[in-house]
């Protein structure tokens, strides 16, 4: 069976590098699904989970938005943090949680507001596919 | 002409003080070769968005995006690259120099221009010529990573897009080698570079979902930001390349000093012990 060569690149570096079968992430315009031999594209992603297919097995990787870009069934996944389930700091992930809703119920000026927004979804994000492994 | 015990002191504490700028020396080496690993481990990174960017912003209108636009410049912002701590030779004093000079050549009031600055060093310079410090960040790691320098990345690229600066220019040192390092001042934003032609590449296939200019709303504020961490990264190697390079030549000035004090100790000694001779043999002649 055909497969994908999915990277996935940070500016801390590749977090991985393999081959999946499929690779579904959500994108701005809503989710996608890319199966080998797909139509060469470029989307921005949301803070999200990326799911990695392969034998039955799932892997999921939390993104921090970022883009995906898909040719010649390489699809290389930039994003400004990226972290496998074993990778993400639980802790670290539930103390940002909660100073991000702190900061929310404080109600500062806009582009705090619009930081903690941020971060409160990140931490989500990452709590939830710890969860979910 | 000093004592025998003075030289010997200043033999002493001299060679304490090699010992220290050794070790620093030895701890920037290997500090540089971590900071030229996370240089490494960015460029996958950076090649590829820079691909895109290419790609699709090579095509676009200028005026597809405010970041592409040039307007008119009425306040400038600077964002410097310095260090925490000193003892780096050169590193610092030639970045803020250049900064220096050029707001004095072309701003006349503080209205017209800003300062970004990262690292104790340059903030403190800044605060005591009363420059306006609009944002900065101090205590950053020697090994950073990209989360702890976003906030203030995002910050000046929002800063941009909401026309409270017209212009961003990037002040840092450039890495060459382990023993050369060159202070370089680049326009960040408006990013003007990409529509030049001569990058024209293969007409892309890429369909974009779910168009161009929303991609370009993303990518580019991401782009602005990597280049400025791509800046940061350059900046650390060159800092600790620069330390290792200052504490090498005190090391080798220490060596010289010792070499000499221990030439001036043995005169020294021997003139005492020719002296002691002399008043023997003149004692020893009286007696007769």
């Amino acid at each position: 069976m055909k497969t994908l060569t999915v990277s996935v690149v940070t500016p801390d570096g590749p977090i991985l590098e393999d081959s999946y079968e499929m690779v579904s992430c959500k994108a701005q315009s809503g989710e996608l699904g890319i199966l080998p031999n797909h139509i060469p594209v470029v989307a921005p992603l949301v803070i999200s989970a990326v799911r990695l297919k392969r034998n039955n097995e799932t892997i999921r990787v939390a993104i921090s938005g970022g883009f995906i870009e898909v040719s010649n069934n390489q699809v290389t996944i930039l994003a400004q943090s990226a972290e496998s389930p074993s990778d993400i700091d639980v802790q670290r992930a539930r103390k940002a949680k909660e100073r991000a809703e702190r900061r929310l119920k404080a109600k500062q000026d806009d582009i705090d507001f619009r930081r903690a927004e941020y971060a409160l979804k990140r931490a989500l994000n990452r709590l939830d596919i710890v969860e979910k492994r | 002409m000093a004592s025998l015990r003075d030289i010997q002191t200043r033999i002493t504490s001299t060679k304490k003080t090699k010992q220290i700028t050794n070790a620093m020396q030895m701890v920037s080496a290997s500090k540089l070769n971590k900071a030229q690993d996370n240089a490494t481990s960015f460029v996958p990174y950076s090649k590829k968005i820079q691909e895109m960017v290419h790609h699709i912003a090579g095509r676009a209108d200028e005026n597809a995006h405010p970041m592409l636009t040039h307007r008119e410049v009425k306040k400038t912002a600077y964002f410097v690259i310095t260090s925490d701590r000193g003892l780096a030779g050169p590193f610092n004093s030639g970045i803020l120099r250049k900064v220096y000079r050029t707001i004095q050549e072309n701003h006349q009031s503080s209205d017209e221009y800003t300062v970004i600055v990262i690292g104790r060093i340059g903030r403190d310079f800044f605060r005591q010529r009363n420059i306006p410090i609009m944002n900065e960040i101090i205590g950053l790691s020697d090994q950073p990573s990209f989360s702890d320098i976003q906030d203030l990345t995002s910050e000046a690229v929002q800063l941009f897009i909401d026309e409270e600066i017209d212009e961003l220019n990037i002040v840092y040192n450039h890495f060459v080698s382990a023993i050369s390092q060159e202070v370089v001042s680049t326009k960040l934003l408006p990013l003007t570079e990409i529509n030049q032609p001569g990058e024209q590449k293969l007409e892309s296939m890429y369909e974009f979902e779910p168009n161009e200019t929303e991609i370009l709303h993303t990518l580019l504020p991401q782009y602005a930001e990597s280049l400025i961490y791509g800046a940061l990264l350059d900046s650390k190697a060159s800092e600790h390349a620069s330390r290792m390079t200052a504490m090498q030549n005190a090391t080798d000035n220490a060596n010289e000093l010792i070499d000499d004090l221990s030439l001036q100790y043995n005169r020294a000694r021997q003139a005492e012990i020719t002296q002691e001779i002399t008043e023997i043999v003149s004692g020893a002649a009286a007696q007769e």
